[in-house]
């Protein structure tokens, strides 16, 4: 077991050198942030000297090589913006991303597994048929499209929830959340509702698929001839075994959250990292850049960790398969 | 019974409390944040906006561009170099400090370092001498007929405060945060309350502006938001989170004004925009082995100008949101011609004629690079511009990619690696001299630094330097004059249009607000209902 998350952890290091050797040749094509962060009135001089304060003239794999020792050591480096430490920067918006990843995961799992039961349960239902076509929506309309509509009818005709922005905020410590009061829920609920959209659909056909799968097997049989209550067959034994595969996906898709919440935060000025990486872009800040796209890779690689280690929790073959092969080797 | 009365006494005692601090709170937003806080570190539109509601300067410009005392009551020459300026007595900075002569030496040993890149409005300033604690004399290297119209560039911090917090340095990036760009404290009419970075800056009146009997303005509270997204910041202008937005995007402009509590205000911006050749290269980038580089050629730039059909694309890509112009300054620019700005006529049957003249009856081909995140419909409009000059045989081929690399790849950085380009150009004193420098010649220190084609001409290169140091107005205005009419002539660049500005105003909060053609909100102009 331990060797497990030890080789999964030297996996996610080399997946992350990767990462951001991939990142750091690609800036070369982005531009030039000495554009951006001079005037067109400065001179040449000027403009080779903050190039090289920002050791831009160094070539590319000694800039690298740089940046790889200086993360090591926790040294994310500095805005090329306002010179803020990038950790900092990054630490400031996480917790905005982050609730919202959390809410929409919360959402598309709490309306998808039920949603995906009812189908399953009763396929022939005009209920179903109303769920099944509805998700066909949530698929097929892209994320930004689904936040400018529901900015639309709730905060423009409807004028019910405000459009954008991350208000109504209640520290905690060193966290400020927004669950804490009802002005930080109006404005957390509609972008966390488009993120959660296609994610929901997912979880619901998943699950609707999933149940009809299990419902054909024999235990489920004999245990309805045990003369169990349906709620304990359909709850029990049929909801519990489609978990594994929901798992999978929810934690991918967990994943994908972080990076679709890009899309989401630009429609609603939500101050998160997705903002960020957004607006680095536009300016060239290359230490945030980089260090986002290592931190996306680096969530990716726990959240694969924790879904195997799911695994383990939800399926008790898999802990036999796994200890008689260890014992065999 | 007796509760009830002092509930009722206690709406009333609410309701007057508010009548009496009435809270006019003035909330807009554009796409961008301010670079930073720091009078003196960065040179870009909207920050300098921002700092100038918040730091102070010898001399303010208003809307309509003309200029009006701030920290400097009166001024005179003494003689073609010197000038002496008398200050404001009686000023304070927004954390009590007294503002005197000390300062202002401060603030321009601050500004003129190196690393600020505001330095450009005081390159003509030799020293700045204290005569007293409420005089100074200001020494140019030579004479400058424009030394007042950089002044407004000019912000004046507190020597006290800044040294109090090492913020002398102006640094940019290099590893360390500038306090300076993170804490203000001017003697402009805001304070800084709060910045947020990307998410909001929160400003408050400060009571103490010395100017504060003839305040302009009622706003309690401004907040600015930086909204990227055109449709967010239209929704939330719509559903009354905001009371200003700027820019409008053109095709929301119908849909904004149809809505009663909104009004779309527009004009002319002072940014001129315009495409440009390059004159240098013996043989043009696009034409390896041909030996040829037809724009040196005045006939072919002469075709390319009267094959543009200017009108076409104000009225189909700039939906009439734009100005034709026929000059490389917009109106309001100092050295600005009104009888120079036709712009050259449209006739495809003369462009060709000119060409076949030229030797290119069968035309050439040539690559147009130009911006798509930087102007107003940047990309539409050379994809108009495309079929145009198709239409006289010259074969087009777009090279449209972002402002970052557009501006190296056509700039010094790649040693105008262009041929034929898009730019747009402000001024940044207001004055005719900055676009002769910049654009239009190349001969000279710190000349032709956006001259992408390299063009240049004896007489307007010795008519520029002329102008530079003329002090007489209208000696100096006939200088312009002729160095236009050359350009003019020999069409160094072909001039597009000035940009209109579209802002997008909520009528039922927003009394009324002066749009100043650099397109951003001077919290002085507001006022709220």
């Amino acid at each position: 077991m331990i060797a497990f998350i030890i080789q999964r952890l030297f996996q996610a290091v080399l997946v992350m050198l990767v990462v951001a050797l991939i990142s750091f040749s690609l800036f070369q094509f982005v531009g030039d942030p000495i554009n951006n962060m001079l005037g067109v009135e400065a001179t040449i001089e000027q403009r080779e000297a903050l190039r090289e304060r920002l050791g831009l003239n160094a070539p590319i794999p000694v800039q690298f090589a740089t940046w790889v020792g200086n993360a090591v050591q926790g040294e994310l480096g500095k805005s090329y913006r306002m010179g803020k430490p990038v950790a900092e920067l990054i630490a400031e918006r996480l917790p905005a991303t982050l609730e919202l990843v959390a809410l929409s995961a919360v959402i598309a799992l709490i309306v998808g597994i039920p949603m995906g039961v009812y189908t399953g349960l009763h396929r022939e239902s005009w209920l179903s048929k109303f769920f099944l076509a509805a998700s066909l929506i949530g698929i097929s309309i892209p994320t930004f499209l689904i936040g400018i509509l529901l900015i639309l009818i709730f905060g423009v005709w409807l004028g019910w929830l405000p459009t954008f922005g991350r208000q109504g905020l209640v520290d905690i410590g060193l966290w400020q959340t927004s669950f804490l009061s009802l002005k930080g829920w109006s404005h957390i609920i509609m972008p966390a509702v488009t993120l959660a959209l296609f994610q929901l659909t997912l979880i619901m056909r998943l699950v609707r698929a999933e149940m009809l799968e299990v419902l054909r097997t024999d235990y489920i049989k004999f245990a309805r001839a045990r003369g169990l209550s349906n709620r304990a067959v359909h709850f029990g034994h049929a909801l519990k075994n489609t978990l594994v595969p929901v798992i999978t996906i929810t934690g991918l898709q967990i994943g994908s959250l972080l990076a679709f919440s890009i899309i989401t935060e630009t429609v609603f000025q939500w101050p998160g990292m997705g903002l960020l990486i957004i607006q680095a872009i536009s300016f060239v800040d290359i230490p945030i850049m980089s260090s986002y796209l290592v931190l996306i890779a680096l969530f990716f690689v726990v959240i694969n960790l924790i879904v195997d280690l799911l695994y383990y929790a939800v399926d008790p073959r898999l802990r036999i398969e796994r200890t008689s092969s260890t014992g065999g080797a | 019974m007796v509760f009830g009365k002092a509930f009722l006494a206690g709406i009333s005692a609410a309701i007057l409390l508010c009548g009496a601090v009435e809270a006019k709170t003035f909330r807009y937003s554009t796409t961008g944040d301010i670079l930073g806080l720091d009078p003196h570190m960065n040179n870009e539109g909207p920050t300098n906006t921002m700092k100038s509601n918040v730091y102070g300067r010898l001399i303010h410009r208003l809307p309509d561009l003309s200029l009006e005392p701030d920290l400097a009551t009166e001024w005179e020459r003494l003689d073609d170099t010197t000038w002496r300026f008398k200050l404001r007595e009686g000023v304070t900075f927004h954390n009590g400090n007294p503002f005197a002569a000390n300062d202002v030496l401060y603030s321009f040993r601050r500004q003129a370092q190196e690393t600020s890149d505001m330095g450009f409005a005081l390159t003509s300033i030799e020293a700045i001498n204290a005569i007293d604690d409420y005089t100074i004399e200001i020494k140019t290297k030579g004479p400058d007929p424009i030394l007042l119209l950089n002044l407004p560039n000019f912000y004046i911090v507190d020597e006290e405060y800044m040294e109090e917090n090492d913020a002398f340095e102006v640094i940019q990036a290099a590893g360390k945060i500038n306090f300076a760009n993170t804490n203000a404290n001017g003697t402009g009419p805001f304070k800084v309350v709060e910045w947020v970075q990307d998410n909001k800056v929160v400003l408050e009146p400060f009571e103490g502006w010395w100017n504060q009997e003839n305040r302009t303005d009622n706003v309690t509270r401004a907040e600015f938001t930086p909204i990227a997204n055109d449709a967010t910041r239209v929704a939330a202008l719509l559903s009354g989170e905001l009371d200003l937005i700027y820019p409008v995007p053109l095709q929301d402009i119908d849909r904004l004004n149809g809505d009663g509590n909104i009004e779309v205000l527009q004009g002319p911006e002072l940014r001129t925009i315009f495409l440009g050749f390059d004159q240098h290269r013996d043989e043009l980038l696009d034409m390896p082995g041909s030996g040829k580089n037809p724009f040196k050629d005045v006939r072919v730039r002469k075709a390319f100008a009267h094959a543009i059909d200017t009108s076409a694309i104000q009225r189909v890509v700039m939906r009439g949101a734009s100005t034709p112009t026929g000059l490389m300054v917009a109106p309001g620019i100092n050295g600005f011609q009104e009888d120079m700005n036709t712009p050259y006529a449209y006739d495809p049957e003369q462009a060709k004629a000119l060409l076949a003249e030229a030797g290119y009856a069968d035309g050439f081909t040539v690559t147009l690079d130009c911006p798509n995140d930087r102007y107003v419909n940047d990309e539409a409009i050379c994809t108009a511009v495309i079929p145009m000059l198709q239409r006289v045989g010259i074969d087009v081929t777009l090279n449209a990619q972002t402002k970052s690399l557009h501006f190296n790849k056509i700039g010094e950085a790649e040693g105008n690696n262009t041929s034929f380009f898009m730019l747009g150009w402000t001024p940044g004193s207001f004055d005719s001299l900055n676009v002769l420098q910049n654009i239009m010649t190349v001969d000279g220190e710190g000349q032709g630094a956006w001259n992408c084609g390299r063009y240049t001409n004896a007489e307007l290169e010795e008519l520029t330097d002329q102008i530079a140091v003329t002090v007489d107005e209208a000696e100096r205005n006939e200088l312009i004059r002729k160095a236009f009419q050359i350009h003019q002539d020999e069409v160094g660049h072909v001039p597009l249009h000035q940009q209109a500005l579209a802002w997008g105003i909520r009528t039922d909060t927003v009394e009324s607000v002066i749009q100043r053609p650099f397109n951003d909100v001077d919290l002085r102009t507001v006022v709220m209902k």
